[in-house]
C-alpha cells in the first residue's frame, strides 16, 4: 500500500481548471519534487492534500484512508505536515511555543483537566515541553527558543517552520518552496537539514521548488505539471532532457 | 514559603477589605465601587480573551451580561423572595448560600450557551463581519428581554436583594462584597489556567495565522467554541454578580453603552494581557468615580483620553505583556502551574 496515493484529482476554481487529472504513489522513504512554471498549480495540489481545498473530482489516500471530508487539522493527524510558500510562523510568540502550539493533535487532555490542572495535564504538557525541546536541540535552534520568529533572520525562520512541521510526527512532510529568499549559503544549510530530517527520520518528502540546484541535489523523483496538467515524471536526468519540460518552462522555440 | 506570598496576599487583602467593610470604617459608596470594580475586571479580563488574545472584535459583550444577569435573578427570586409567578419563596432564606452559587452558575451556563449564537457564526467569518454579529446578537438579547413581560419588560426586574438579606440572616457580612471578590478572582484564575495551557495558546495562534493554525493540527472551530462561550460565560457571572449588587436589573444597562464600555477598559489595558485588563477595569472604575462632578461632561472626556491613548501607545497601556514580564522579580513571590 503506497502512502500518499492521488487519483485522478481534478480541481476547478469556477471555470478556471487549477489541477487536472493529477496522479501520483508515493512510498516510504521518497524523496519527491514537485516544480513547474508559475501558476502551474503546485500549491494547489498541496492544498488539497492538506484538506483546505476539497477536489472537485478524483481522490486521495493517505494511508489508505481516505481524505475527502476531512478538515485540515484531522488531516495533519494522521501524519501530513507542511510548510508554506512565504513562512506562516505566529509571530508574536516564541519559537518554543510555536513548536509546542503543533502539538494540538495529541493534546490528551480536557478543557477541564487544563483548568484543574490534573495530572493528566501535567504528563501531557510535560510530554509536548520533552518533544519541543528534543526537537529544538536536535535541529540547532536551542539557543533561540525564547526568541519571537520576527526577530530571526529569514534562513532560521524557515529552520522553524520545518521545526515546526516535525513536531507534528508526520510520514509524509511537504514542503512549499524551501529555499525562496533564502541566500547560497542559506541554501546550502537547507539542503543538508532536508537530507538530515529525511535520513532521521525516514519521512517521505514532497517538495515544491523553484531551484534547480536543490530539487536536483536531493530529488530521486521529479513530477513536472503545467497548467494543472502531469507533462513529466521521471529522474532528474530524464527531467532535464525532457523537450515538454523544457518549452514548458522556456517557450516555443520557433517564434 | 516565599512561592505563595502572593496567594497569601490576595486572601489576606480580600480578608482585609471585608473587614474594613464589615466595621464600617468603608462607606456603602465605598463598598458598591468595590463591587463594580469587581465586576469590571471579570467583564474586562473575560472580553479580553475573545477581543484580545483571539483578536476579533466582539461588541457584545452587554448581551451575554444580560443573559447571566436574568437568568441568575430569576433563579434567585423564585428561590428566596415572594414573586408574582410562584408566591412564597420556595427555600427557606438560610439556604441562599447554597442557591446564590448555584444560581449565579446557571445565569454563566445560560450565557455560555447564548455565547453559541456568536460562536457558531464565527467558523466561517471574521473580523469586521463577526463583529456586525456580536451587535446583532446584543440586540437580540436586549430586544427579548424588552418582550418579556413577565420579567418585567422594559422595566426591568427586582427582588434580588433578599438573597444577600438571606446570607446575612445567617452570618451578618457584606456578603455581596464577598461574592464579587471571590467571582472576580475565579474569573482571572480560570483565564489564567486557560491562556497559559497548550491548549488556550490556540487561541493566539488563530489571532496570528489562522490557516496555519488549522494546518499545524490546531482545531481552530473547537478552540474558537472554547473561547467564545468561555468569554461570554464569564461576562454572564458578572451579570449574575452584577445583579444581585444592585438588587434590580433592567435591559438599558445591558446596552451597547456597556459593551462600549467594556471594550475601552480592554483596549486601555492592552490586548491579550490579563493584568493589563485587570488594572486597566480598576483604573476605568476609579475614573468614572474621580470625573464624577464633571457629570455628563465626562463622556466627552473619557473618550477624549481613548484618543490619546490609541495615538501614543495604541496596544494598550500592558500591550501583551503580563505584570511579571515586566517586573520578573515578582515571579519569585508565586508559584504558577
Amino acid at each position: 500500500m503506497p502512502l500518499l496515493e492521488i487519483n485522478a484529482l481534478t480541481r476547478r476554481f469556477g471555470g478556471l481548471i487549477a489541477v487536472n487529472d493529477f496522479n501520483i504513489e508515493l512510498g516510504d522513504h521518497e524523496l519527491v519534487a514537485l516544480i513547474g512554471p508559475n501558476g502551474a498549480g503546485k500549491t494547489t495540489v498541496f492544498n488539497l492534500i492538506s484538506g483546505f481545498y476539497k477536489p472537485s473530482e478524483g481522490y486521495i489516500r493517505f494511508n489508505g484512508q481516505d481524505t475527502r471530508g476531512l478538515r485540515p487539522h484531522q488531516v495533519t493527524a494522521l501524519g501530513v505536515a507542511r510548510t508554506f510558500q512565504g513562512i506562516r510562523l505566529w509571530s508574536e510568540m516564541h519559537v518554543l511555543d510555536n513548536i509546542r502550539i503543533a502539538q494540538h493533535y495529541r493534546m490528551g487532555y480536557s478543557l477541564l483537566d487544563c483548568f484543574l490542572r490534573t495530572k493528566n495535564y501535567m504528563q501531557h504538557e510535560k510530554a509536548i515541553d520533552d518533544i519541543a525541546w528534543k526537537l529544538l536541540d536536535a535541529m540547532g535552534l536551542k539557543d533561540v527558543a525564547y526568541e519571537l520568529p520576527r526577530n530571526l533572520p529569514y534562513g532560521v525562520q524557515r529552520r522553524v517552520e520545518i521545526a515546526r512541521a516535525m513536531s507534528v510526527k508526520p510520514k509524509l512532510l511537504l514542503l512549499d518552496e524551501p529555499a525562496a529568499g533564502l541566500n547560497s549559503a542559506d541554501v546550502e544549510d537547507l539542503i543538508k537539514l532536508v537530507k538530515w530530517i529525511h535520513e532521521t527520520f525516514r519521512v517521505t518528502i514532497w517538495m515544491i521548488e523553484h531551484q534547480m540546484k536543490v530539487v536536483m541535489t536531493l530529488c530521486s523523483r521529479i513530477k513536472v505539471i503545467d497548467f494543472g496538467a502531469t507533462i513529466a515524471d521521471g529522474t532528474p536526468e530524464e527531467i532535464q532532457k525532457n523537450h515538454t519540460v523544457i518549452k514548458a518552462y522556456l517557450g516555443d522555440d520557433t517564434i | 514559603m516565599q512561592k505563595k506570598t502572593f496567594t497569601i496576599g490576595i486572601f489576606a487583602f480580600m480578608a482585609l477589605i471585608a473587614g474594613l467593610a464589615q466595621a464600617d470604617i468603608l462607606s456603602p459608596y465605598h463598598i458598591s465601587v468595590l463591587m463594580f470594580m469587581g465586576v469590571n475586571v471579570i467583564l474586562a479580563t473575560s472580553l479580553n480573551l475573545v477581543n484580545g488574545y483571539m483578536g476579533e472584535f466582539s461588541c457584545g459583550h452587554g448581551g451575554f451580561m444580560c443573559v447571566g444577569a436574568y437568568v441568575s435573578s430569576v433563579v434567585t427570586v423564585l428561590l428566596f423572595s415572594k414573586n408574582q409567578i410562584l408566591g412564597a419563596p420556595l427555600l427557606p432564606a438560610s439556604l441562599a448560600f447554597l442557591g446564590f452559587p448555584l444560581a449565579l452558575l446557571l445565569g454563566a451556563a445560560a450565557a455560555s450557551v447564548a455565547g453559541l449564537v456568536v460562536a457558531i457564526p464565527s467558523f466561517k467569518t471574521r473580523g469586521d463581519y463577526l463583529a456586525i454579529i456580536t451587535l446583532a446578537a446584543n440586540y437580540i438579547v436586549i430586544s427579548a428581554i424588552n418582550n418579556m413581560e413577565i420579567i418585567g419588560g422594559p422595566r426591568g426586574f427586582m427582588g434580588m436583594s433578599a438573597t444577600e438579606n438571606g446570607m446575612k440572616s445567617v452570618v451578618d457580612l457584606p456578603w455581596m462584597l464577598i461574592w464579587v471578590m471571590l467571582g472576580t478572582l475565579f474569573t482571572v484564575w480560570l483565564l489564567r489556567r486557560f491562556v497559559t495551557s497548550t491548549l488556550g495558546k490556540g487561541v493566539p495562534a488563530i489571532c496570528q495565522d489562522e490557516i496555519a493554525a488549522e494546518i499545524m493540527s490546531v482545531d481552530t472551530n473547537r478552540i474558537k467554541l472554547i473561547a467564545f462561550m468561555l468569554s461570554s460565560g464569564l461576562a454572564g457571572l458578572a451579570g449574575g454578580l452584577y445583579a444581585h449588587v444592585l438588587g434590580y436589573v433592567n435591559p438599558q444597562s445591558f446596552d451597547i453603552m456597556r459593551s462600549t464600555e467594556v471594550m475601552v477598559m480592554v483596549y486601555m489595558g492592552g490586548m491579550g494581557s490579563l493584568s493589563g485588563a485587570t488594572i486597566a477595569a480598576v483604573v476605568y472604575t476609579v475614573l468614572m468615580e474621580a470625573l464624577r462632578f464633571l457629570d455628563v461632561w465626562k463622556w466627552v472626556v473619557i473618550p477624549l483620553l481613548l484618543i490619546l491613548l490609541m495615538q501614543f501607545r495604541p496596544e494598550g497601556v500592558m500591550g501583551n505583556k503580563e505584570l511579571a514580564d515586566l517586573f520578573p522579580r515578582l515571579r519569585k513571590y508565586y508559584s504558577f502551574k
